[in-house]
């Protein structure tokens, strides 16, 4: 199945992660609806995967593994993941943890402490250019994850070897476990930070697609010019209203009346 | 060992394309020539251990066996977790060169001194932990483990002049080396202080006691089998290391011999309080901890006659 000609649709992968965290009972709900326009388009428009055992596929790193989520409903809609599986998410036994790992097909790598993700994909990005392949290679961070120092070891390697091919793509939703970012580490302004440091940086409406399509299909991937890194403006929690902006979603499971209304509001019906 | 260990690994990368080499800046006068020959498959990626090891984990899923090199305790310490979470869980073939083990740093202090580096990485499934005695032993050991599946992690020692007398060079995966054989005592080391042991050997063979000594390189696959029955010959085996009495070879012994409910008293000879305080070369270290062979001597011939007694 080419990627690029079927389209996921980001409703889809809301319903999946509501389902799937009502049913386990987990967490980590807002990160998961936070990055889910941004995963849509890659899945659809972007990522260059005819066969997630392609050696010379694009790659895709989800450097924040805690919203793997989002991550297992696009591999199902791919046809990656059976719906048997899907339903496996958080049970014992399981291949679909809280964070992903690389044994499962459609993952590239193993994720879930922060700050590793974008190291890796420097490695990955350079060797595709020693390879001499067009493949490329993204990694979805998270805004708070950028607290972390080896993240700036990766950023300042990256520009210095002109690694085009790489993307970085900051969920830039404001908050972390404790509260909004602005208060625990201001890491702001984001685009600024990553431009002094000598990266390409593009600033866009994490929920826009056509925005965040164009942005990326702009990109020089192919020259050694400089890495490049979208900053996503998004909501975290994004399309269940009482889940938007709050801290309490990073963690909390839904109740009944929680979870219905928030199918509601995916399904449009209010 | 830092030079030879290179020199082969030049001789590795002519024939293999595959292999590359990151230092996080450190391995002046060592990698220069590396760097001149392949200089598409070096890179000093800067003081940043972490990185390099994440770099190293993306390369190698793409088919390259990278060569990270650092201090050994920088590399084992501040990486350990993207060792962990990269190469260990992934099972990539990235390679761990921790230049320096024990008190090779001498008066670089504390903070380059690697007493717990085979420790932490013993504690990890799915690593190949390799401490070489000299640099023959540390170019065979390359030359045998280079193009293994999983990761590997080589403890390499600065001295590129001194052999271990008897050792010739030898190297086998999941096995011991035998120095020298004698009835009476057992001694088991580990790294290049194995020429401190050869010491208290000789010495004790001047007060007609002959000793086995015994080399472990390869920690992990540990030599088992050769271990469990050269243990059970013997009532005492004193472990020498470079290394915390904690984690490293001492532990291993133990564990072997309590696995094996073997009957033999085990005498961990190592480094048992953090160094602090006070810094001076290898030689001041390993007398403070009682590691020359002059005093590794004195310790055996006193257990060996306390024993002795005992019975």
């Amino acid at each position: 199945m080419d990627s690029r000609s079927a389209d996921i649709s980001p409703e889809e992968i809301r319903r999946i992660i509501l389902m799937q965290a009502k049913r386990a009972g987990v967490g980590h709900i807002g990160s998961a609806l936070s990055i889910v326009d941004i995963i849509a388009v890659l899945y659809s428009n972007i990522l260059r995967i005819n066969d997630p055992n392609d050696p010379d596929r694009d790659r895709f790193i989800l450097s924040k593994g805690h919203a793997a989520m989002a991550i297992y409903g696009v591999l199902f809609l791919k046809g990656w993941l059976t719906k048997k599986e899907l339903n496996t998410y958080c049970a014992d036994e399981s291949l679909l943890g809280v964070h992903p790992e690389h044994t499962l097909r459609g993952i590239d790598f193993s994720t879930g402490s922060l700050g590793h993700g974008l190291s890796i994909g420097i490695g990955s990005a350079l060797a595709a250019k020693k390879q001499k392949s067009s493949r490329r290679v993204f990694v979805l961070l998270s805004d708070a994850e950028c607290n972390e120092g080896s993240i700036w070891e990766a950023i300042m390697f990256a520009a210095h070897h002109k690694i085009s091919n790489l993307v970085a793509i900051i969920d830039l939703n404001g908050q972390q476990a404790f509260g909004y970012t602005k208060n625990v580490l201001n890491i702001s302004p984001m685009a600024e930070r990553w431009r002094v440091f000598g990266w390409d940086a593009h600033e866009v409406d994490g929920h826009n697609p056509h925005e965040i399509t164009k942005t990326i299909n702009g990109l020089d991937t192919d020259s050694y010019s400089f890495p490049h890194v979208i900053i996503a403006h998004t909501t975290f929690g994004k399309g269940v209203s009482y889940m938007e902006n709050k801290i309490k979603w990073h963690y909390s499971s839904m109740s009944e009346e929680e979870y219905q209304l928030a199918l509601k509001e995916n399904e449009g019906l209010l | 060992m830092r030079k030879a260990f290179i020199a082969t690994l030049e001789k590795l990368a002519e024939d293999n394309e595959r292999v590359m080499l990151l230092t996080a800046d450190v391995g002046y006068s060592v990698l220069e020539s590396f760097a001149e020959k392949f200089p598409d498959r070096f890179y000093n990626v800067g003081v940043a251990e972490q990185n390099m090891v994440g770099i190293a984990t993306g390369l190698a899923e793409a088919g390259f066996i990278p060569f990270v090199y650092s201090i050994a305790t920088f590399v084992s310490l501040r990486a350990y977790e993207f060792i962990r979470n990269g190469p260990i869980l992934h099972k990539y073939p990235v390679r761990i060169i921790g230049a320096g083990g024990g008190f090779e740093y001498g008066h670089a202090g504390i903070t380059h001194h690697a007493l717990e580096d085979i420790g932490v990485m013993r504690l990890q499934h799915g690593i190949t932990v390799i401490a070489p005695a000299d640099y023959k032993q540390a170019s065979n050991a390359l030359l045998g483990t280079w193009n293994l599946d999983g990761p590997v992690y080589y403890r390499i020692g600065k001295d590129d002049k001194l052999t271990v007398p008897g050792l010739n060079g030898r190297f086998e995966l999941g096995h011991t080396q035998l120095l020298s054989k004698g009835d009476d005592l057992l001694f088991i080391a580990m790294g290049s202080i194995a020429i401190e042991v050869v010491r208290a050997a000789e010495i004790l063979k001047g007060h007609d006691i002959s000793c086995t000594v015994v080399i472990v390189a390869s920690l992990e696959p540990s030599p088992i089998d050769d271990l469990i029955e050269v243990l059970s010959r013997f009532r005492l085996v004193f472990t020498v290391e470079a290394h915390y009495v904690k984690g490293g070879l001492g532990s291993l012994i133990s564990e072997i011999v309590a696995d094996n409910n073997i009957n033999c008293k085990v005498k961990r000879c190592g480094v048992n309080t953090m160094p602090t305080g006070s810094s001076g070369s290898q030689a001041y270290y390993y007398k403070k901890y009682a590691l020359s062979g002059e005093m590794l001597a004195d310790i055996a011939l006193r257990d060996f006659l306390h024993e002795g007694k005992e019975e």
